[in-house]
């Protein structure tokens, strides 16, 4: 037996996790292949121009991107604070606020990870050029932490609560709005040729703000949760 | 005489407080809006550009004001709700929030029926109209989570925290709608950019912005009495109030 | 080493108690008593700090609870109502986790022979699904045996549907960790009685 710092309690939370996502394979897939469903739908719906496609294929990755993380972050905390497993963490030496980065930073290799991956694929269907599908790549993956961050705050809020997808949705969305003004503007601007460094330095401080406070509020809202 | 303020902390001291002011409050609210009403409607002089029907804006705008000016009282009350753990702050917070609501709709609708006759369309995409929606949403989140949650204290405290979080998104959202609708809009189409102001434009203007907020200080006045009867409703004093009214 | 001044808590609209006070010292033992519904479950988890107390104070080892609730958790052992296990992973790994998050590494090899003690050998990766509910609870109390760092336990009805030879495993290991000079705190329906230990009541009334 030892006693264990911060960095291994850290990296056991990531380890838990990770594991449980691959036990539950179905879980992680539903939300990839919702992405990718949701994104296939819009030429169907719009019709197939592809200048109109180009022009909305920013805003339609994105926002299946939005939807496909709210759908994930249900799983986040509910499991664990379903089986108990929630309050033992708060109960944990360390503190808290550092180990809900743990769980969020899994969360995110697990569900948002894989949609930054597969969106270039996708903005090929859109007739993306190759520079633009870069750029959509790098706002995902600088967004995608960010919404895992900042949804983190609406799933620990409505734990154990009647109706929580739906409500989660409600809270979460309009806090979303910056994240896809910038993410998706930054996409648009590419596919027009003008320069994306100022959309990708705002996401950039979207990220910064959300690691530094989003924790902090998921952790306040789970000891609310779990009184 | 020194002005114990914290004896109003006191649910059935603020009850009996709050149930003589509002009467006042209310009665401030209908002066002042009919001054406002009258001046907006019939003294202020048809605008150069916009003609009869930017009078709208004696509504539009006070609406709008209020609900962002209201959003952040609520916030302050969740704060020291929760810094002080005090119930009736978050009373009060709860009480606040459903007018908060309707100011921000009244702001959306008259929004809309300004933007039919100057532009002819019914929704504009500039940015004060959809942070308002946001901030519709915002509001409608707060109620619902605070319904959504059976036990009292737990609705309080969660519901207190997503307001706080609302008010320190409030802002980045804001300015990054702003943004965004300067690179779709242009300049042409936005409800900011108000016709240049008369002064009686202005008075009207600040007299139906200061009968919103007489109006939303007694209405929720009145709500938190509500609500603390509801909450209390086990205490003697509530007892010996119900008994009272027999 | 804990102690409780005045303890008031509030649920929904109901005072539960009010006016708890008592201390525990090392090597001491407190059984809270009472009928269903009188707080004992609240009780224990106002100790914990994962409650706030509508008032009275909750303090380990002089400091107040609510202050520095970390000087707490690093020698708080909390066993709750709920087996805090995971149902997908195995024994062993709910084990070496759940030690993990208090702040007490073990390897598996440690872990598989507190698990063998507490009748699961040969089952330590099976998943805790697949296990019966006698199984899952025996895994559950299997951080007992691993617990000797941590001065407080809080055990939350640690005996429920225990067979007999389980039940003495649990109390041989509360003995152990009250002769080490811990600190247990535990509600039980059973009667309980331990060699060479008193056990202070303590009766919440309705």
């Amino acid at each position: 037996m030892t006693a264990l710092g911060l960095a291994p309690v850290f990296a056991a939370v990531i380890r838990r996790d990770l594991t449980l996502a691959l036990r539950r394979r179905s879980d992680v897939l539903t939300t990839f292949f919702f992405f990718v469903i949701v994104v296939s739908l819009f030429p169907l719906g719009v019709g197939t121009q592809s200048s109109m496609l180009r022009s909305i294929a920013p805003g339609v990755v994105w926002v299946a991107a939005l939807l496909a993380s709210m759908l994930a972050l249900v799983r986040l905390f509910a499991s664990d604070f379903d089986d108990g497993t929630l309050e033992q963490l708060a109960l944990s030496p360390q503190p808290l606020v550092l180990l809900v980065v743990a769980k969020v930073f899994a969360h995110w290799l697990v569900s948002g990870l894989p949609l930054v991956l597969v969106a270039p694929l996708l903005g090929l269907q859109f007739d993306l050029p190759a520079g633009a599908l870069g750029i959509m790549m790098l706002t995902l993956l600088v967004g995608t932490p960010c919404l895992s961050l900042i949804g983190a705050i609406g799933a620990a809020l409505t734990l154990g609560v009647r109706g929580a997808g739906g409500l989660l949705a409600l809270l979460v969305l309009p806090l979303y709005v910056p994240v896809l003004i910038f993410g998706a503007g930054a996409v648009s601007a590419a596919v027009a040729g003008m320069p994306v460094s100022g959309h990708l330095s705002v996401l950039g401080a979207c990220l910064l703000i959300a690691l530094v406070l989003g924790p902090w509020a998921s952790a306040a809202a789970v000891r609310i949760a779990i009184e | 005489m020194r002005l114990n303020v914290w004896k109003y902390a006191s649910p059935p001291a603020f009850y009996r407080l709050a149930g003589n002011l509002a009467p006042w409050f209310l009665g401030l609210a209908a002066a002042l809006a009919a001054t406002g009403l009258y001046i907006g409607f019939f003294v202020a002089p048809t605008d150069f550009q916009q003609g009869e029907s930017y009078r709208i804006i004696f509504i539009h705008v006070p609406a709008a004001w209020m609900s962002m000016f209201i959003y952040a009282v609520m916030a302050f009350w969740c704060a020291m709700g929760v810094v002080l753990n005090t119930r009736l702050s978050f009373m009060m917070a709860l009480a606040l929030a459903p007018t908060g609501a309707m100011f921000t709709f009244i702001a959306l609708w008259s929004g809309a029926l300004w933007g039919k006759p100057t532009w002819g369309t019914w929704w504009v995409w500039d940015a004060r109209l959809t942070s308002e929606l946001i901030l519709l949403f915002l509001y409608i989140g707060f109620l619902s989570l605070h319904a959504a949650i059976d036990d009292t204290r737990r609705a309080d405290r969660a519901a207190a925290l997503l307001a706080l979080v609302g008010v320190i998104n409030v802002p980045i959202i804001y300015f990054s709608v702003k943004w965004w609708s300067t690179l779709h809009q242009g300049a042409s189409v936005s409800l900011t950019r108000a016709p240049t102001m008369a002064a009686t434009m202005l008075v009207g203007m600040l007299i139906m912005s200061l009968a919103a907020w007489m109006y939303a200080i007694g209405v929720s006045l009145l709500r938190a009495r509500t609500i603390m009867l509801e909450r209390e409703s086990d205490a003697e004093w509530v007892r010996e109030l119900s008994a009272e009214r027999r | 080493m804990l102690e409780a001044l005045g303890l008031e808590c509030v649920r929904g609209q109901r005072r539960l108690f009010r006016g708890i006070t008592f201390g525990l010292a090392a090597g001491q033992m407190l059984w809270v008593l009472g009928p269903n519904g009188s707080g004992k479950t609240t009780l224990l988890r106002l100790l914990c700090g994962l409650l706030r107390p509508e008032s009275g104070h909750v303090r380990w080892k002089g400091e107040d609870v609510r202050g520095s609730p970390d000087s707490l958790h690093a020698d708080l052992l909390y066993l709750g109502h709920a087996p805090a296990v995971k149902d997908d992973l195995s024994s062993r790994e709910n084990l070496c986790f759940g030690l993990a998050q208090t702040g007490i590494g073990v390897t598996p090899r440690e872990a598989d022979a507190v698990l063998g003690e507490f009748g699961l050998a040969g089952r330590e990766m099976v998943p805790i699904r697949a296990l019966s509910q006698g199984q899952k609870r025996r895994a559950a109390l299997s951080r007992l045996a691993l617990g000797a760092a941590k001065a407080l336990w809080i055990l939350d009805e640690p005996f429920t549907a225990l067979d007999a030879q389980a039940v003495q495993l649990v109390q041989a290991h509360l003995a152990r960790q009250l002769s080490r000079g811990g600190c247990v705190v535990f509600t039980s329906h059973h009667e309980v009685e331990l060699a060479g230990h008193a056990v202070t009541r303590l009766q919440l009334a309705q």
